[in-house]
């Protein structure tokens, strides 16, 4: 009738999901840069063995401690390997470390967030003590007793990661659930006869995403941190495996007698994976957000 | 000579999709002791056009062409820092949601005084008494211990009445009234703008008000300026604009105003009007409310919302149910439609007591599809992240079983039904209108043929002409389906047009029931006269009225 006929027009129709995310794209070149930041990290983690021209295990004690050159492009440590190739090497295992650490956090987090703010009372109390317990401890220094505690490997570094991480999701989750929780249209659900736990999932939670996307993306830079934190010290990942934490530590004692390359590079590729995972955060809220989408 | 006066104003935004051309050219001029009303509906530019006034226009908004004048002084081209001596000592304004508009963690008073400071009409010795002044002005009791009242304190009514001694206490020569009664109850609404007018009249200042509402316009303003798509399209007194409106715009929004002696029908243009469906309740009981009591724990000891009350409706019978913000109806609608458990009572549907089944586990009832909801706030009511189909769908999917293709044949035929084009079922809420929010939620809650709808004022947001729409849809659905409603509403108006037996409730109780004529045109209980005298009246009278068919 009236108030309808007007705007029916082609260009205010919903765009498919892959239209949308090239307009957020071409909207935002922040995005745009932080999405080709992300590319280069994702390629160096799914080629990285490949795409270079040493085994970064391999030493050569003829060519120890060279400075940058056209052959070693991120110059030699001091047992001849090839910085370069170790620090694109290294790049698979610190975004797994990472990805599956914030993965592990988002999961538990989501769940016990959602259930804290949909059913509140007494489990939401004892919940939300929990998570000020964990936060009440310096966070690194919790990750290095759970590390140590459970012992030295890589599956415990993304177990202490996720545990330290948890909170926060579980934290946002809560409050996004809670505004949600009595809005209409999850009453309507229940009319449509979704049970509880149905409408939590399906209607209340999705609605929680656009703001976990961005904590996500942050987290993933810390997580990043965190690990080659935890390496540096000693901890999880040990020599002589391609870590940017490691690298740093070893190449620390360098610095000194003059060869920086050795702690530059792995620090500088642990700054360029933090600050993509930074800058991606507003973009890939824009993208799962459909109010973005005009 | 004129106050203000604004010469072909054009004010535009800059959006995503290119430029937006919010007022095309509007030229008005408010005199000295006037009251000028600016009525239109959503996007007719009348906010845009006082922004701009005040230069208080969003981002990407700018004054693109026009002249702005006020006692001679030329406002479009005013520097900030003029513009912020001007704002509250020479122009003030009151806005739509009067708690928003005050901060939320500084006491009243204080947030009198800040304004009284800023133009030097009080010392940081008097502004206390000054502010305390102002609050009398504005008929607050205890003003004193009022001052100290934080805004979360204070009733809605309350709020306005401070946001509008913020407004009045530097003696400002013209106010500026945003739809100053939005979301208060009748009589708060009448309270408020009996008061403004009190005031105006006082001081002798001007003012510009703003409102959707056409009967409220022409009840409180000297002269009404119509607006439709950023331009003025009728401009005249308000007996005037009702008794021979010049405009076709003019004479829909005339028609479209709910008023005493109207039909539902003739809410409409005359082009639109079909013949009324007939249709009469078959007189058996659907729903049976007996005793219906719901008492919270809150904290400072249980708080009764509602007392004890019993009503009947029957087989395709509308039911009004009445009353002020916090009577009662939002609860009581919550515990019939199986959300909310009663702390006592019971509720008889087809003879069976519905309160039995704890509204946990209601949604697992087979009697959850015959008892459905059409919700007060569309756009809160839809999942932000489903289209309209999957918003249509979901009722069809969970209670019928329905598979993919059954489901879109049922959505396809509910959007025929509602009179919502096709097209526009693969949108997302944000990108429909109120008006076909509406037409969507009323789909959804039919989608399973419902024999009970309960109606938590689902025209409340909706501009006039829509809402007239929209009653007349539901009219037209009852004698369809046979569905029986409650609707719940503060609108006596709409109500009328709708119910055939109305419930009137305050504070939990049941105060007034009975056929719907026999409530509004008798009504034997003082609350019911004060609320029918409460609600704005339009100038109708001298117009004779048109037959429905």
């Amino acid at each position: 009738m009236t108030d309808s006929a007007q705007d029916l027009s082609p260009q205010t129709t919903t765009d498919g999901p892959l239209a949308h995310m090239v307009y957020v794209l071409r909207s935002n070149p922040v995005t745009l840069l932080a999405f080709a930041m992300f590319l280069v990290l994702i390629v160096a983690a799914l080629f990285g063995p490949s795409l270079v021209a040493y085994d970064p295990l391999a030493s050569n004690a003829s060519r120890a401690l060279q400075p940058p050159s056209w052959d070693h492009l991120f110059g030699t440590d001091n047992l001849g390997r090839d910085v370069f190739s170790r620090v694109i090497v290294a790049t698979r295992l610190d975004l797994a470390i990472s990805i599956a650490a914030v993965a592990l956090s988002f999961v538990i987090g989501s769940v016990l967030g959602a259930i804290a703010g949909y059913w509140g009372g007494w489990l939401d109390a004892v919940l939300n003590r929990l998570f000020d317990t964990i936060m009440a401890f310096p966070l690194f220094v919790l990750a290095m007793g759970i590390v140590a505690a459970l012992g030295n490997t890589v599956e415990n570094i993304v177990y202490a990661t996720a545990v330290i991480n948890i909170p926060f999701y579980a934290r946002l989750v809560r409050a996004e659930v809670n505004i949600r929780r009595d809005s209409g249209f999850a009453l309507a659900a229940k009319l449509s006869g979704n049970s509880d736990l149905r409408v939590l999932a399906l209607h209340i939670y999705p609605n929680a995403l656009p703001p976990m996307m961005v904590q996500v993306s942050l987290n993933l830079g810390w997580a990043i941190l965190n690990a080659a934190g935890l390496s540096f010290i000693g901890m999880g990942v040990r020599p002589p495996t391609a870590e940017w934490g490691i690298m740093v530590a070893e190449g620390a004692n360098f610095i000194v007698s003059g060869e920086w390359w050795l702690a530059f590079f792995p620090g500088f590729a642990l700054m360029f994976a933090v600050f993509t995972f930074n800058l991606l955060g507003d973009g890939l809220r824009d993208m799962v957000d459909p109010r973005q989408r005009t | 000579m004129s106050l203000l006066s604004i010469e072909k104003l054009k004010v535009s935004f800059q959006t995503r999709r290119g430029e937006v051309q919010a007022v095309r050219g509007v030229s008005l001029n408010v005199d000295k002791g006037e009251i000028l009303g600016i009525v239109g509906e959503s996007g007719s530019g009348k906010s845009v056009t006082s922004y701009a006034l005040m230069h208080l226009l969003d981002k990407g908004g700018s004054i693109t062409g026009g002249a702005l004048s006020y006692g001679g002084l030329d406002l479009k081209n005013a520097k900030e820092s003029a513009m912020r001596d001007l704002r509250g000592r020479e122009i003030s304004m009151i806005f739509q949601n009067p708690r928003a508009a005050l901060n939320p963690i500084r006491k009243v008073g204080h947030q009198i005084e800040d304004v009284l400071r800023r133009h030097a009409k009080a010392t940081r010795f008097t502004a206390r008494a000054e502010a305390i002044k102002a609050l009398e002005a504005v008929r607050i009791h205890d003003a004193e211990a009022r001052y100290h009242a934080y805004p979360f304190e204070l009733s809605g009514g309350m709020c306005q009445r401070v946001v509008i001694a913020i407004a009045l206490a530097c003696d400002p020569k013209l106010l500026i009234a945003d739809e100053p009664t939005t979301g208060l109850d009748i009589t708060t609404q009448k309270a408020v703008m009996d008061l403004i007018s009190e005031l105006i009249a006082e001081r002798g200042m001007s003012a510009l008000v703003i409102t959707h509402d056409l009967g409220l316009g022409a009840q409180y303003c000297d002269r009404i300026v119509v607006m439709k798509d950023g331009e003025v399209v009728e401009e005249g007194a308000p007996e005037q604009l009702f008794v021979a409106p010049k405009h076709a715009y003019t004479r829909k929004l005339v028609d479209a105003t709910p008023r005493a002696g109207a039909e539902v029908r003739s809410l409409l243009p005359k082009s639109k009007r079909t013949p009324m469906p007939q249709f009469h309740p078959s007189g058996t009981p659907l729903l049976e409310v007996r005793d219906l009591v719901k008492t919270y724990q809150g904290k400072f000891g249980p708080v009764h919302a509602v007392k004890g009350i019993s009503f009947d409706v029957q087989k395709g019978q509308s039911v009004g149910l009445v009353g002020e913000s916090g009577c009662g109806k939002s609860t009581t609608s919550s515990m019939l439609v199986r959300l909310d458990d009663p702390t006592s009572g019971v509720i008889r549907f087809n003879g069976e007591d519905l309160a039995q089944t704890p509204a946990q586990s209601f949604a697992r009832d087979p009697r959850r599809a015959s008892i459905q909801m059409v919700f007060q706030d569309a756009t809160d009511s839809f999942n932000p992240r489903h289209t309209a189909r999957q918003s249509i769908s979901e009722p069809l999917a969970r209670l019928a079983k329905m598979d993919r293709t059954q489901r879109r044949a049922r959505v396809a035929e509910l959007s025929d039904l509602v009179g919502l084009p096709q097209p526009l079922l693969d949108r997302f809420p944000h990108q429909l209108s109120g008006g076909q929010k509406a037409r969507v939620g009323i789909a959804r809650a039919i989608a399973l043929n419902p024999e009970f709808l309960v109606l938590d004022e689902p025209t409340a947001a909706l501009d006039v002409s829509i809402q007239a729409v929209v009653l007349n849809l539901l009219v037209d659905l009852r004698a369809k389906l046979g569905v029986s409603y409650l609707f719940v509403s503060h609108d006596l108006h709409v109500v009328r047009l709708l119910c055939d037996h109305v419930v009137v409730m305050k504070d939990g109780e049941i105060i007034e029931q009975g056929p719907t004529a026999q409530v509004m045109d008798t009504p034997s209980h003082p609350y019911t006269r004060a609320l029918l005298s409460a609600a704005p009246k339009p100038p109708t009278l001298t117009r004779p009225t048109f037959s429905a068919a």
